[in-house]
């Protein structure tokens, strides 16, 4: 490679990188001045933990993650073995398309329909607060469906029919067979695809924006209430501990992508190829 | 053996069909709904009319989004060519350092360009250390275009990547054994492969940024709105859901049929090279 | 001999397409049979059916007298070796073994007991903790065998278990699922679409074409007294010619009339005549019975093939001897070499070589190299 084009990928990396640095190093800043660094301190770190809203709203962002994620999981891995076994074209296709509304769809255009939807269906049932948690869960699920469904399907489609002639023709019943053979199968998807959706759902703004409830905060929304005001080192720390956790959901989900292929199978440009559709 | 098929049948897919059939077909009937709507309920295209308010809104947010989308691809597809070429393991951590940013919320990237350009960030501090007085960034819409182009970068430059990476290398050779120069095999091989690629980039830099409120709020300091403003500032009051619902509607054709417009562009394109 | 599977009246057929049409087979216990034919045939489809894969549209099927047609695969006390093998990637070689065995609820020292031995049987002593994908395909292979064969099933379906596999392993595994049959004393159902695997491996071979058996017979009376012109071409090499039978021993093709071993035929009925192309010698011209020119000439290893040109039909025929191209040679051929066959359906199809493929296959090369 000439020393031209280091330099190129090296400069295109640096500026999309300064920004972050540039937030991780002022996190640790003594004084708040957002400006220029007096001093290395976990001043502001402190000061996050002691806010009881950042608790708050992370132990909220962990149950919605997770419960959006598991459910997500769960429905979306049946229906990409289900839509596996529909045999009209239309009805397949059709399903397929509907499912991937939400993926398509700008983030702000899902998130004001189902807010519609609420608002519409609550006041009909004369609910007092139309949004709870219980709508924010709703919608991180329906965005969460396609992206598990996408990575599940591959490794349905690639399915060696075979396999679950083979386990019932040993003695399994086609129950048996699935959980025995089909499933151990296909989990490097299921896992994958559980991590996206928890990563999608920990990451969701827009979507949880319109849809969550006044008493249901989570740190996207923290984040964003807290920008409102003026600038301040707090939310660098916030900010740095997500990008944290968000460095070792990225190496985590490769990871587990990656087992039970081979590695010459998880090149740079299949990392890319998944981890794009996000 | 028909019966008793549970998870092994398409019964399996059922509770998604529901799913999607309440949580996604709905909701857009509902927005169909609205925008066609008074807030009392009755039929009316007042709504469609009042869209004519945000025409200037509406030139804007797609010409800044165009610029922040052409801006990656300038960027984007020579980092994406070299990156291909790079030896495996570095590569694969330079891929990881592009995803890095990209998983990272949204807010977050946002906040640090403001953190850069804020009139007593990180840049005005040095400026004005060297005694070069300082620079108004924030609320300019080069700001915006540049934190939307920011934003959404490794949008554009990972599935560019992965299309190059997929062509066979024996093509490229083949062209230049043929007598192709350089630059030729750039226009004539290597451009029209990574076509499905170059598609899916621009559309997933153009959707988010053409529906962005966040990033026009911080940094375009809320001297002008953009489409994402306008939606989100009408659903603050249920008097005026309608008049959201309207805009949310064209933004949402606008999307949908571009990126259908796309897909027919790259399918005919694989099609002619397989052939 | 008891039969153990019978086929009655069997047909069926894939998106109105027919793949089985009124087929019957009887199948004894301890055989080694083949269902032999080429590709689309039925005879996956058959084995499928015998497998509980697939139920078939009409007939019934039976298996120690009792009717198996509803019966799901979980419930026969059959078992398959699948085509790629179709091993449970999750799970090691001793796991993949002991997969039934486990359903079944055994102890783990029953378990481990019989995995042993059947590891053994398949010569895969050792290889108990290793991961099958890693396996090489002969060792695939074994594995498949061993697994279907531990819970001692009656019968073993064997779904072209040798085509992945390179010639020379090929042939080491045939002779050793021959020794394993012998061994078990299982019943095996082997499907291919090799013949020479068919003859050298089988008790009986059913050579089946268009969704319908051909013909059943042991190895020998296949080859030498193939029913119909398909028959006599998918085995082996034939010269089918078209004959009338003058009387009783006596048929006449090419323009003259030979001896032969065959009778029974009515007088003057048309016939195909199969002339081997092994069976033919080759003598001067004044000697020959028929008298010909080469028109080409491919050396075999063992032997010489030759196309010859008599009266206009194009002869296959192998000979240790060094013919040249364009020579003019005579032919001669014992009674014993002329085999005679009922017109059928597929009479006329096979068994001229005036379209002889090796040119072809010499000039598809050659413009393959070009690419």
């Amino acid at each position: 490679m000439k020393p031209l084009s280091k330099l190129y990928i090296f400069l295109v990396f640096l500026i999309l990188y300064i920004p972050i640095l540039v937030l991780i190093l002022f996190s640790f800043n003594s004084t708040g001045n957002t400006g220029s660094m007096t001093g290395l301190s976990l001043y502001w770190y402190r000061e996050l933990f002691s806010s009881p809203h950042t608790f708050n709203a992370l132990k909220n962002t962990l149950i919605l993650a997770l419960s959006a994620s598991v459910i997500s999981t769960l429905v979306g891995t049946a229906a990409a073995v289900g839509i596996g076994k529909i045999k009209t074209g239309v009805i397949k296709n059709g399903i397929l398309s509907v499912t991937n509304v939400p993926m398509m769809n700008p983030d702000i255009v899902t998130g004001i329909s189902m807010m519609l939807l609420f608002v519409l269906v609550g006041t009909l049932l004369g609910a007092e607060e139309k949004l709870s948690f219980w709508t924010i869960l709703i919608a991180h699920i329906t965005f969460c469906l396609p992206y598990v469904i996408l990575s599940v399907r591959p490794r349905v489609l690639g399915l060696n029919r075979s396999l679950s002639e083979a386990a019932m023709d040993l003695g399994c019943t086609p129950l048996k067979s699935f959980f025995r053979v089909e499933l151990p199968a296909i989990m490097p998807g299921i896992a994958s695809g559980f991590i996206m959706a928890f990563t999608l759902s920990l990451d969701d703004f827009v979507i949880s924006y319109f849809t969550t409830g006044n008493d249901f905060q989570t740190l996207p929304l923290l984040i964003y209430s807290m920008t409102k005001k003026e600038v301040t080192p707090d939310i660098y720390a916030l900010s740095s501990l997500m990008i944290g956790a968000v460095l070792i959901l990225l190496i985590l989900s490769n990871v587990v992508e990656s087992k039970g292929k081979g590695k010459t199978e998880n090149t740079p440009a299949k990392m890319a190829e998944r981890n794009g559709l996000v | 053996m028909n019966k008793n098929k549970f998870l092994s049948g398409k019964v399996a897919a059922y509770p998604h069909v529901v799913w999607s059939v309440l949580f996604i077909v709905f909701p857009l009937i509902f927005v169909i709904y609205f925008a066609f709507t008074t807030p009392g309920g009755a039929f009316t295209l007042e709504n469609i009319y009042a869209l004519g308010d945000h025409k200037e809104t509406f030139v804007l947010s797609v010409s800044l989004s165009l610029i922040a989308t052409f801006f990656c691809f300038i960027v984007g597809y020579p980092l994406a060519y070299l990156l291909a070429q790079v030896e495996p393991k570095k590569q694969r951590i330079l891929i990881m350092l592009l995803m890095l940013p990209m998983w990272t919320n949204l807010l977050i990237r946002t906040y640090s360009m403001m953190a850069l350009m804020d009139d007593a960030g990180i840049i005005n501090s040095l400026l004005k250390a060297l005694n070069l007085g300082t620079v108004r960034m924030i609320g300019t819409k080069a700001a915006v275009v540049f934190g939307m182009a920011y934003d959404f970068f490794p949008y554009m430059v990972l599935p560019i990547f992965t299309s190059i990476s997929k062509i066979d290398k024996r093509v490229i050779e083949a062209a230049a054994d043929l007598g192709s120069n350089p630059l030729r095999v750039m226009t004539k091989v290597v451009l029209p492969l990574s076509a499905s690629g170059i598609i899916s980039g621009i559309t997933m830099v153009f959707v988010p940024s053409i529906s962005t409120f966040y990033i026009s709020q911080k940094l375009g300091g809320g001297t002008f709105d953009l489409l994402g403003d306008a939606i989100e500032r009408q659903f603050q009051n249920v008097n005026t859901y309608n008049v959201g619902a309207a805009i949310s509607l064209v933004m949402m054709i606008l999307v949908l049929t571009s990126l259908w417009v796309m897909n027919r562009f790259t399918d005919s394109e694989e099609r002619e090279v397989r052939e | 001999m008891k039969k153990i599977i019978e086929l009655r009246h069997v047909s069926k057929a894939f998106d109105g397409e027919g793949v089985l049409n009124d087929l019957n087979l009887d199948i004894f216990d301890q055989q080694f049979i083949t269902l032999l034919g080429p590709s689309g045939c039925g005879k996956t489809t058959t084995l499928r059916l015998i497998g509980g894969f697939e139920k078939p549209d009409e007939g019934e099927i039976y298996f120690d007298g009792e009717k198996i047609n509803d019966m799901p695969p979980y419930q026969r006390h059959i078992n398959t070796v699948f085509q790629k093998y179709a091993l449970f990637p999750h799970l090691n070689v001793f796991e993949n073994v002991a997969f039934s065995l486990r359903l079944q609820k055994k102890s783990n020292i029953e378990i481990a007991a019989r995995v042993k031995e059947m590891l053994e049987l398949v010569a895969l002593k050792g290889f108990e903790r290793k991961n099958v994908t890693f396996l090489s395909g002969g060792q695939q292979q074994r594995v498949a065998i061993a697994r279907a064969l531990i819970s001692h099933p009656k019968v073993l379906l064997l779904d072209e278990p040798l085509g992945a596999l390179d010639l020379k392993l090929r042939k080491d595994m045939q002779n050793e699922l021959k020794k394993i049959q012998k061994q078990t004393g299982i019943t095996f159902i082997y499907v291919t679409h090799d013949q020479e695997e068919a003859l050298c491996m089988s008790d009986v071979v059913v050579v089946m074409a268009d969704g319908k058996i051909q013909q059943i017979g042991s190895p020998t009376d296949i080859y030498n007294e193939p029913k119909n012109a398909f028959v006599a071409d998918f085995i082996g090499e034939s010269n089918i010619l078209d004959g009338v039978m003058e009387s009783d021993l006596r048929v006449s093709f090419s323009g003259r009339t030979f001896t032969c071993v065959d009778k029974g035929f009515a007088p003057l009925e048309a016939v195909d005549v199969v002339v081997r192309p092994e069976d033919v010698d080759v003598v001067s011209q004044e000697e020959g019975m028929l008298t010909g020119v080469v028109t080409s000439v491919t050396f075999k290893g063992v032997h010489y093939e030759i196309i010859v040109d008599i009266g206009g039909f194009k002869w296959m025929i192998q000979t240790t001897d060094y013919v040249g191209v364009d020579e003019k040679i005579g032919l001669f051929i014992e009674p014993d070499a002329i085999h005679i066959m009922q017109k059928s359906e597929y009479s006329g199809k096979y068994g001229d070589y005036s379209s002889f493929s090796d040119e072809l296959d010499e000039l598809s090369d050659a413009s393959a190299v070009e690419e």
